[in-house]
């Protein structure tokens, strides 16, 4: 299938999105992206600018993972996914309240 | 902004803890006033889960629910969300009564396994839902679909990101 060009932005999230599954050097991003290295220099400078990427040299290799920033942005994420869950939990409870309040009048009314 | 929010709560409120396990699993847990017996009717009777599965704060309702839960029965959830509607569904692997649940979601290829236990202890009831998903992806792909549902989006990072274009220049 022929890849539509990719805007900027889609690119650097694209480039994030790829940094979230593995480590990558700036040549496997370029090829990746089907950009030239120069190009894809760029979009990392940017990432990199804004603590979503942080880069290390090593030998004759740069290596681009998340940055700080993008970690946090991760744990948000979870964060909300707790959200709606203690919110539907919430609802729970008061399910329960409602079973346990039934019990002890249906017992009651054995008793009798 | 988390913790203030918990001090205001009621003390009977039990906390909800989300871990992510590794980079397909993730794990809710929540103890709940109650026997097992109980917290397992509310998430196996389909007039009682439907009370509970929707929250308000998802902006959401629940059109419909059926629930056949046995071994191999299947399940069906339908939402009506704005004009959309979706749908969850799949099928129950282990039902255990008062302890265990396993069922499947098969609304794609990347579904996950969702595993839940119950424990009981002094009538209250420790919950566990486990997730396993086929590919980190498709966890990641499930958790912002979540937190979608809850009204919030990711948005802020696409702005952020349109900002540091316009600011580096478009190459």
């Amino acid at each position: 299938m022929p890849r539509s060009p990719r805007s900027p932005d889609a690119t650097r999230r694209g480039v994030l999105e790829q940094l979230g599954r593995a480590d990558a050097s700036i040549t496997d991003l370029a090829e990746k992206f089907h950009m030239t290295l120069t190009g894809m220099k760029k979009h990392v400078g940017v990432l990199e600018q804004a603590g979503l990427v942080t880069t290390e040299k090593v030998g004759r290799v740069r290596t681009c993972k998340l940055g700080p920033r993008r970690l946090e942005e991760e744990a948000a994420w979870i964060e909300r996914y707790r959200q709606l869950w203690d919110a539907r939990f919430d609802e729970l409870d008061k399910v329960v309240e409602e079973l346990k309040r039934k019990e002890k009048v249906d017992g009651r009314k054995k008793r009798e | 902004m988390d913790a203030r929010r918990e001090s205001e709560v009621a003390p009977m409120k039990n906390r909800t803890t989300v871990e992510r396990k590794s980079e397909r699993e993730l794990v809710v847990t929540r103890t709940f006033n109650g026997p097992a017996r109980l917290v397992f009717e509310a998430w196996t009777k389909p007039e009682l889960f439907r009370q509970w599965w929707v929250p308000k704060s998802m902006g959401m309702s629940l059109l419909s629910c059926e629930m056949d839960v046995r071994v191999g029965g299947r399940y069906r959830l339908e939402f009506a969300h704005g004009d959309s509607q979706s749908a969850f569904f799949g099928t129950y692997k282990e039902v255990t009564p008062h302890s265990r649940l396993v069922w499947t979601n098969e609304e794609s290829d990347e579904g996950s396994v969702t595993t839940v236990t119950f424990a009981e202890k002094g009538g209250k009831t420790l919950l566990v839902m486990h997730e396993l998903y086929p590919s980190k992806e498709a966890l990641d792909a499930a958790g912002t679909g979540a937190a979608d549902a809850m009204g919030e989006t990711f948005e802020q990072l696409d702005e952020l990101l349109v900002t540091l274009g316009a600011s580096a220049g478009r190459s």
